[in-house]
């Protein structure tokens, strides 16, 4: 069972975020980065499949010189080898049609069973580039995977509906599946590991030895404007009899501010 | 010397911070500080920390200590009792590597690497801290056992640890040559453990230790008769680097909730951290970390290349605990009076952060080891 995890460095959860001079997304200046946490899952579940079907697990990751890092983590918590797209020209793919043709692009000669992606990127969240990859490289998907099973001739797989709702599919494989998080409990690297890695197959890929140029992978989305929320307080009188009153805060509670 | 880290040390930092966030922080906030945290020290075992700088031969990372003091200073950034600990188990594993025999290296280091066993150093007596010279615990040959007989104090992790490396004297009025140092192990007959105490800020379990006839193979010697001075002596140049580079964490703790609260606490319509005297206080925090970090790291560097590293090894450790202690002291004058709140956080750090002042020798100790070495060429 040869396994492909897609992975994305993100901003650190806990970041002070600014707008960027151009008002169009954040200043990267002072940030740190951190494999994007749905993506951290995907990982874990691959290693775990891993473990128990034995196979490979490759793991592919575009971006700056700084992704090594996530790229080196995922080595060193157990993935057998890497791919790194890494050239300027990556840098226009900015939207999930972009990213997910290159990253489509440098699978397309790979073997392997699945491709996990998590679910959705901590910075724009699109919840896309996995189906964009499945679509360009015909394979079948499912997504918010929250367990998967590989059984003769396919995978298993129960997707996360609605209200606490879950589906069971069999798809055939190859396939691709996006990856909820929280479906496991998520390993540390190790010391052992971490040296390990260092001696970890990482091939660095330009946009050219995939035969794109920077006008394929222009984006078909641009972002306008970048904004912090705007905070307000609203506050509304309930009026009526005592009864009534706590029955309409509680609707209110429930429905509108969705605390209940 | 670099002062980025290396790749390889910003994924060990990188798996500290993780395991902080994911292990150490959840379980101190559970279980307190009553018990000693032996599912963190067994999970530090796991994953390759409790011998970073110890020959992989014997199960240990084979990493140098440039690198080790990156791990420490991580696992210290949310209070310095794990990452104290840490330092505290690597003493033996130091004295075992550097001067053990290969039964005794083999024996010892790869259940410590693992940390199926846990380490302690045993040399202070109650009349006898800094002066190490003067210590009263006697060991006498007789056959193939020695006997030891006395009492130490102040023994972190006394009564938990399976290993003890114990100073005695072996041969009395020579001083600090009459000195010997011994492995003693837990369930020795003769061994046993007095009260509890209960120092402020220190990791966990310290208690006194008493060898009434404690009978131990002859083998448990370490080196020569008449080397434990320098045994001993030896360890703690390396320790105080280990000292350091925990008190670091700390004080960088202190720092990052104190300017984190200076931008938000509000005082007369600001954030404090709009007034000139917040501010000084903050670039004098950040400024004395990082000339203690630098120092730290000089004197890891130093070692590493096997360079005479002493006297820069008390400068770090003189620097980094004194910086802990004025950085955490500022840290809860930022925070007012929440800082004396046990509700939160830099009233425990202020705590911990005195007591490395004292261990390892003291600041004045420390100085006067600098001096020393300042003063050695103009001696006849």
């Amino acid at each position: 069972m040869n396994i492909v995890v897609c992975l994305k460095q993100v901003p650190k959860k806990d970041s002070i975020l600014r707008i960027a001079a151009d008002g169009k997304w954040i200043d990267d200046r002072d940030l740190s980065y951190e494999m994007s946490e749905a993506d951290a899952y995907a990982l874990e579940e691959a290693l775990r499949q891993k473990e128990k079907h034995g196979g490979e697990v490759i793991v592919i990751c575009m971006g700056p010189e700084r992704v090594r890092q996530s790229i080196k983590e995922a080595l060193a918590k157990g993935a057998d080898r890497a791919i790194h797209l890494y050239d300027e020209a990556f840098d226009h793919a900015s939207d999930a049609a972009g990213i997910g043709r290159a990253l489509a692009a440098a699978l397309k000669d790979e073997k392997f069973d699945l491709v996990f992606t998590g679910l959705q990127s901590d910075d724009y969240g699109f919840a896309q580039v996995g189906l964009v990859i499945a679509e360009r490289l015909g394979l079948s998907s499912a997504t918010i995977a929250m367990e998967v099973q590989p059984e003769e001739g396919g995978v298993r797989v129960k997707r996360e509906l609605e209200s606490g709702w879950f589906q069971w599919v069999k798809i055939p494989l190859p396939a691709l599946l996006t990856i909820q998080s929280g479906i496991n409990q998520l390993r540390y690297a190790t010391l052992k590991g971490i040296m390990a890695a260092k001696k970890k197959e990482l091939r660095e890929v330009k946009a050219a030895d995939l035969g794109l140029t920077a006008d394929d992978l222009k984006p078909a989305q641009v972002i306008e404007r970048a904004y912090l929320p705007l905070k307000s307080k609203q506050t509304e009188m309930i009026e009526g009899k005592p009864a009534e009153a706590a029955a309409k805060l509680v609707e209110k509670l429930r429905f509108d501010a969705r605390v209940l | 010397m670099d002062y980025l880290l290396t790749e390889e040390q910003e994924q060990l930092r990188r798996l500290v911070e993780e395991f902080v966030l994911g292990d150490v922080n959840p379980y101190y906030e559970k279980h307190g500080h009553e018990e000693f945290p032996w599912p963190l020290f067994r999970k530090l075992g796991e994953l390759g920390l409790a011998a970073i700088p110890f020959p992989a031969e014997y199960g240990g990372g084979g990493l140098d200590y440039s690198t080790y003091i990156v791990a420490l200073e991580e696992l210290s950034r949310t209070g310095s009792r794990l990452g104290g600990a840490l330092a505290v188990h690597g003493l033996p594993q130091l004295i075992l590597n550097q001067f053990g025999t290969d039964e005794q290296k083999s024996k010892y280091l790869p259940p410590m690497a693992r940390a199926e066993l846990l380490g302690a150093f045993a040399l202070t007596e109650p009349h006898a801290g800094s002066d190490a010279a003067s210590i009263n615990t006697r060991a006498s040959r007789r056959g193939d056992k020695y006997i030891l007989r006395g009492q130490k104090i102040w023994i972190t992790h006394g009564g938990e640890a399976d290993i003890y490396i114990v100073m005695a004297v072996t041969e009395k009025g020579k001083g600090a040559k009459g000195v010997s140092s011994f492995i003693v192990e837990k369930g020795a007959e003769g061994l046993a453990f007095g009260k509890r105490e209960r120092p402020m800020g220190l990791p966990h379990h310290t208690r006194e230790v008493f060898f009434e006839d404690c009978e131990i193979p002859r083998h448990n010697l370490i080196g020569r008769e008449g080397e434990g001075f320098r045994v001993a002596m030896t360890a703690l140049d390396s320790g105080r680097i280990t000292v350091a580079a925990t008190s670091l964490g700390l004080a960088q703790a202190a720092f990052d909730h104190a300017l984190r609260y200076a931008t938000e606490r509000q005082a007369f319509g600001h954030p404090i951290a709009d007034f000139q005297g917040i501010q000084f206080m903050l670039a004098d925090m950040a400024t004395s970390i990082e000339a203690a970090r630098s120092v730290t790291r000089k004197a890891a560097y130093l070692r590493d290349r096997g360079l005479p590293f002493n006297a820069v090894a008390s400068m770090a450790k003189l620097l980094a605990t004194d910086t802990a202690m004025k950085v955490s002291t500022d840290a809860v004058q930022i925070y007012g009076g929440y800082g004396t709140s046990e509700d939160y956080p830099v009233q425990e750090l202020f705590r911990e952060a005195k007591i490395g002042q004292i261990v390892e020798g003291t600041n004045q100790i420390q100085r006067m080891i600098i001096a020393r070495e300042l003063l050695k060429k103009f001696k006849q």
